[in-house]
């Protein structure tokens, strides 16, 4: 269970020391290194990035969500149409979804025309795909669990009984 | 002097820390550990239920002992404590559980009864004992039994004569808990003495190994006991002052009748906010719960590699650190603050039974809590 434990920790916040993370466990740091390794070697934790918040950079930074619809025949399955796609370095997420339409895809790129075109130019004329619809991020709230805004204050006092 | 203090308000102390305060005030980075409430914002579906309340204009008084859905949803909660108690009169809703606290003093005490206070203990018992005429009759912890009460010590303070036996586990200021076979022992001895017990349940959900055990689950016990709890620490509330006490229908009547006349009813939109608590807050309090453990295990090993080992506290959010040889927990508190900028609160606040300790509260985020403690490492390292 120490690997659980460790990767609860690295997904609260993944730039825990290996000590820190003894320290916060009833593990010892060799423990804590063994369960990273497996868990990476497992292929469990796939990464460790930053969560950024992009209206505080100068760089203007765009962001899309786009809905795709598509038609599978005998020879093309979801996996198919996904592994296509998801190859794009500007495809961040792609997801097959329940609902209204099948795959629900996050596209990054440095300008709108860049999104644009990808779409339209990229991704529309692959066969399987009958629709898209593409809804462009007007501003972040909430980024992977953390709260983009001002947060609470803490307002405490220094000693209280 | 027109406005003469009476001789019951002249008796109340002064607070401990006060000097503390002023010299944190000097200072404009300052890490607090001395802070006794959470660092959390109380959850927000509970929040939303207050403001939700407001907007109904739910802002009358409520049934003086809190409305009855919220006793009822009080009475689910400490099922799983073992406790069972009827929401239509054995449970009354309080403005924080001091309130509590002050109407089981004012209810149960009279002048010249003796109460029996562990020490080191939370502040707020003497002065309600000494309000109510009541003597104390402090009752010696030690490190050496992590700070747990025994019958041993209740004997040898002479507890046996007692009128009042006041518990508080999880402990404020040690962090000590006593589990179901450490609290055995209390009860048989509060049964065969005869013992009203006010048993300070408030940081109950903050247990971090085994389950909390509330003595007035004892056989026995129930018809002698007031429970104190709330919504503060586990919930995160403390501003929003709610609490309550439970208790066999007579005695919760009698708190009731001064509560009636001295508080009428407690907070509207607090009471709200407390019904989400405890409809849809579980989650929430899982995982402070498992932040404050985290937190707590990485303060007592820091502790440890620094030079200055604690026992292990397993409850509340304090772990209670020895001061290093030669110093006193006054000098080592009011240095650390100002070489350093490190608040923590010298453990004899507490009591007698608290010098040569430091109450450290991890209630605080872990970035602060490192920087703290690598403070903290650095004074020591500095005065060895």
């Amino acid at each position: 269970m120490s690997e659980r434990e460790v990767l609860e920790l690295l997904r609260e916040n993944a730039r825990y020391s290996t000590a820190d993370i003894a320290r916060m466990t009833d593990l010892s740091e060799s423990e804590v290194e063994a369960a990273i390794e497996e868990l990476e070697a497992a292929g469990v934790v796939r990464g460790y990035q930053a969560v950024v918040d992009w209206d505080k950079l100068e760089d203007e930074r765009v962001r899309a969500e786009v809905e795709l619809n598509v038609t599978l025949d005998r020879e093309t399955g979801y996996a198919d149409i996904a592994e296509r796609l998801a190859r794009f370095p500007q495809v961040k997420a792609l997801r097959l979804v329940s609902g209204d339409y099948d795959f629900d895809m996050e596209v990054e790129a440095d300008s709108i025309r860049e999104v644009s075109q990808f779409v339209s130019e990229k991704v529309a004329p692959v066969p399987e795909i009958t629709q898209t619809v593409t809804h462009y991020v007007m501003t972040s709230y909430k980024e992977n669990g953390i709260e983009l805004g001002d947060g609470d204050d803490d307002d405490r006092l220094s000693y209280s009984l | 002097m027109t406005l003469e203090q009476s001789e019951r308000a002249a008796q109340v102390p002064p607070s401990g820390i006060r000097r503390f305060f002023e010299i944190a005030e000097e200072r404009d980075d300052v890490i607090s550990l001395g802070v006794g409430e959470p660092d959390f914002s109380t959850p927000w579906a509970a929040r939303d239920a207050a403001i939700a309340s407001l907007e109904r204009g739910q802002t009358s008084y409520t049934a003086n002992r809190g409305m009855r859905e919220l006793r009822e949803a009080i009475s689910d909660y400490v099922e799983r404590f073992d406790l069972s108690y009827d929401p239509a009169d054995e449970i009354i809703v309080t403005t924080g559980a001091s309130e509590a606290v002050d109407l089981a003093f004012r209810a149960f005490v009279d002048p010249g009864d003796t109460v029996a206070i562990p020490q080191p203990s939370y502040l707020s018992y003497e002065p309600g004992v000494g309000l109510a005429g009541g003597e104390v009759l402090p009752v010696q912890t030690t490190e050496d039994d992590e700070f747990r009460l025994t019958s041993e010590a209740l004997e040898a303070a002479g507890a046996a004569d007692a009128d009042v036996l006041v518990l508080c586990y999880p402990n404020n200021p040690t962090g000590a808990i006593m589990t179901e076979a450490d609290l055995e022992p209390i009860a048989d001895f509060a049964r065969e003495h005869d013992l009203t017990v006010f048993s300070d349940e408030i940081y109950a959900e903050l247990t971090y190994e085994g389950e909390h055990a509330s003595i007035a689950a004892f056989e026995g016990m129930r018809e002698r006991t007031v429970v104190f709890n709330g919504f503060s620490k586990a919930h995160a509330m403390t501003g929003l002052r709610l609490g309550y006490a439970l208790g066999p229908a007579e005695g919760i009547d009698a708190m009731n009748r001064i509560h009636q006349y001295t508080m009428l009813s407690a907070p509207t939109t607090a009471q709200h906010a407390a019904l989400e608590a405890l409809a849809s807050c579980e989650n929430d309090v899982r995982e402070m719960v498992d932040q404050y453990d985290r937190r707590r295990r990485f303060v007592l090993s820091r502790f440890a590699e620094l030079g200055m080992p604690c026992f292990e506290a397993k409850g509340a959010f304090y772990v209670f650190p020895k001061v290093p040889d030669g110093w006193d927990c006054e000098t080592f508190a009011e240095e650390l603050l100002r070489e350093e900028g490190v608040a923590v609160v010298p453990g004899d606040v507490f009591g007698a039974g608290g010098k040569g300790h430091l109450r450290v509260s991890y209630a605080t985020g872990l970035e602060e809590l490192r920087e703290a403690l690598a403070r903290i490492e650095t004074f020591v390292a500095d005065h060895a």
